[in-house]
């Protein structure tokens, strides 16, 4: 006989956008959560966010408990991720019920007390709004209005095992003091301890980086660790990297890299769906394999969409212009779109929303990003390897082909910490490098890997013009040039080889 | 109109809530003579009151009449602490 382990904890569907993945389905339906987390983590966004989801989404009404901001300001704060609260109240799909600290003298305490005024109008909101939705936020306030932590912590489990009973399921946040310590002030962990959020914020290498951790979910699962979200204009997006599955289809349709001579290099052209890297030191043409990528696609009426992180967008045009490719034409076709920006204006979470929200609307059939090294500067070097895996799990899921750019530190040779990165991630790595050769700096170009097809193996020089890039023949003379080491007289061997078996030789 | 206007503010009929009542009432008949009008408000039965008012705990005594408003939380067992709080005092000394 088999017994299935079974989940016998239903799950609610919160609506905040990557929750729904780490959580398995959502928040334990019925119970409450404990979401921690230190000053400026956005607990609050959270807990509203729960709530203005579920009504706008899964029209399941709400009521949002504050013991810390005015109801007004939640309101006032709220509007800017466009969640029109005041709107919600009007229609009495949301109530507020108003714990925060009132202006005026403290109330004097004369003899026992409990919280029952509270209580009641909670339950008096969750049955005026038929709530399925309750938030509680944060309740760390509430032992600053009342000195008595224990009767305060007893009568919010009172209030905790209230919200059990009335099958609301509550979001409860509270502080934290350090970002990996206790769980909460106060010991309120102790009174809704069976499912528990922590929201960090936390300073690595001069940046800030959100994450998101279940910590635990008794008695139902839930993708374990730290994942990295973002606030956006539409609220709190989590990065379910944990979440990412390998299925996606692989498909045999090549499609043109703008270049004949690349395209033969690589047996006819990239994968539809295959993530390539080109790298190479400052200079040796990596701008110009993007751009004629995109050139490739726009020319066989294929979306193509750049993002370019090093140049302006005046400087890339007149560089395509330079190689005989008119970008401005192509935008006004809207075949291309290209985007520029500084890697600085945003952390790298907010570029890769950006990105894949950019990829969505646009939807084009191939994407090049100029250069991923750029975007390194800004990232710590967790969050960029949690980028790339993202980034390119979401581009194969689109069938879409990939074209990254990364920068070798080192003039001649060498390779960069962002391709160790990425190296096993991609499945073509095309190298791009400068090859001395009798006091002339000479390009040279191999496709180094390309993962189900045949490639060529030969190290062949390109020459830049007007036209774009042309390649030619290998260096049959030159050893050593990935390593940064070139090294001749290999020619007069290979001479001699050659004639061994000339029959015009004496 | 009345000199005083209390609100009590009690969750049912538990013991708390019943000293709490008998407390004030004591406090009233020794300080105040007539001059007072008390509302007893069971948040069970009136929560939107308690909504209006932000009660969050109870027996909660709020003197909304004379000004200033003053709120004081407890079953009202330490009597000196209420008739203080409620400037009962100082306003009879004044009289």
């Amino acid at each position: 006989m088999n017994i299935l382990l079974q989940d016998h904890i239903s799950k609610l569907k919160t609506g905040i956008e990557g929750f729904d993945h780490i959580g398995k389905g959502g928040l334990p339906e019925g119970r409450t959560t404990l979401v921690a987390g230190s000053a400026g983590s956005a607990k609050t966004v959270f807990a509203a966010q729960f709530i203005v989801m579920g009504i706008s989404q899964y029209n399941q009404n709400g009521v949002f408990v504050t013991f810390e901001e005015s109801p007004s300001d939640i309101k006032r704060n709220m509007l800017g991720f466009g969640w029109d609260i005041a709107t919600m109240e009007a229609e009495n799909k949301l109530a507020f019920v108003d714990a925060s600290p009132q202006p005026g003298e403290q109330p004097l305490i004369s003899g026992d007390y409990d919280l029952g005024g509270l209580l009641a109008r909670i339950e008096n909101a969750i049955s005026k709004t038929g709530a399925k939705r309750v938030s509680l936020d944060s309740i760390g306030a509430i032992f600053s209005q009342f000195s008595d932590a224990i009767l305060i912590r007893r009568e919010l489990y009172r209030i905790a095992t209230a919200l059990k009973n009335l099958n609301v399921t509550a979001v409860i946040t509270a502080e934290r003091i350090s970002e990996y310590g206790p769980i909460a002030k106060f010991g309120v962990e102790e009174f809704v301890a069976d499912n528990v959020i922590i929201l960090r914020n936390v300073l690595e290498e001069e940046k800030r980086r959100r994450t998101i951790e279940i910590l635990k979910f008794r008695g139902t699962n839930h993708q374990k660790g730290e994942c990295p979200f973002t606030i956006t204009s539409e609220g709190i997006v989590i990065i379910p990297l944990s979440a990412i599955e390998l299925k996606q289809k692989s498909s045999n349709i090549r499609i043109t890299s703008g270049s004949k001579e690349l395209d033969d290099m690589c047996s006819g052209g990239f994968f539809r769906d295959s993530i390539i890297l080109a790298s190479g030191a400052t200079g040796t043409g990596k701008t110009l394999m993007a751009t004629e990528f995109m050139a490739g696609g726009a020319a066989n009426n294929e979306k193509s969409l750049l993002f370019a992180f090093e140049e302006s967008r005046e400087q890339l045009f007149r560089n395509a212009t330079g190689w005989g490719i008119d970008f401005e034409k192509m935008e006004q076709e809207q075949i291309l779109k290209v985007i520029c920006e500084y890697p600085e204006v945003t952390s790298l979470e907010d570029h890769l929303i950006q990105i894949k929200s950019t990829i969505n609307k646009f939807k084009p059939v191939r994407v090049a990003i100029d250069s991923l090294s750029a975007l390194e500067r800004v990232s710590t070097l967790k969050s960029f390897r949690e980028f790339i895996i993202d980034l390119t799990s979401f581009i194969k899921q689109r069938e879409i082909a990939g074209l990254f750019t990364s920068t070798s530190p080192a003039l001649m040779g060498g390779t960069s910490i962002t391709e160790g990165h990425i190296s096993t991630i991609t499945d073509s790595i095309i190298l791009l490098r400068y090859v001395e050769t009798f006091g002339e700096m000479r390009r040279g170009i191999t496709v180094l890997k390309m993962r189900g097809s045949k490639h060529d193996k030969e190290i062949r020089e390109f020459i830049i013009d007007e036209t774009g890039m042309h390649i030619g023949k290998p260096f049959r003379d030159v050893t050593g040039i990935i390593s940064g080491n070139p090294q001749h007289g290999i020619k007069t061997d290979l001479d001699r080889f050659d004639n061994l078996f000339n029959p015009n030789n004496p | 109109m009345k000199k005083y206007l209390l609100k009590l503010f009690i969750t049912g009929k538990t013991s708390r809530s019943e000293a709490a009542i008998s407390n004030l009432k004591q406090i009233c008949s020794e300080n105040l003579n007539e001059e007072y009008d008390l509302l007893v408000i069971d948040v069970l039965d009136n929560p939107q009151l308690a909504d209006d008012e932000k009660v969050l705990a109870t027996p909660t005594l709020i003197k909304e009449l004379p000004p200033p408003l003053r709120r004081i939380i407890g079953d009202l067992s330490e009597k000196e602490k209420v008739i203080k709080g409620l400037e009962l005092k100082k306003i009879n000394e004044q009289e």
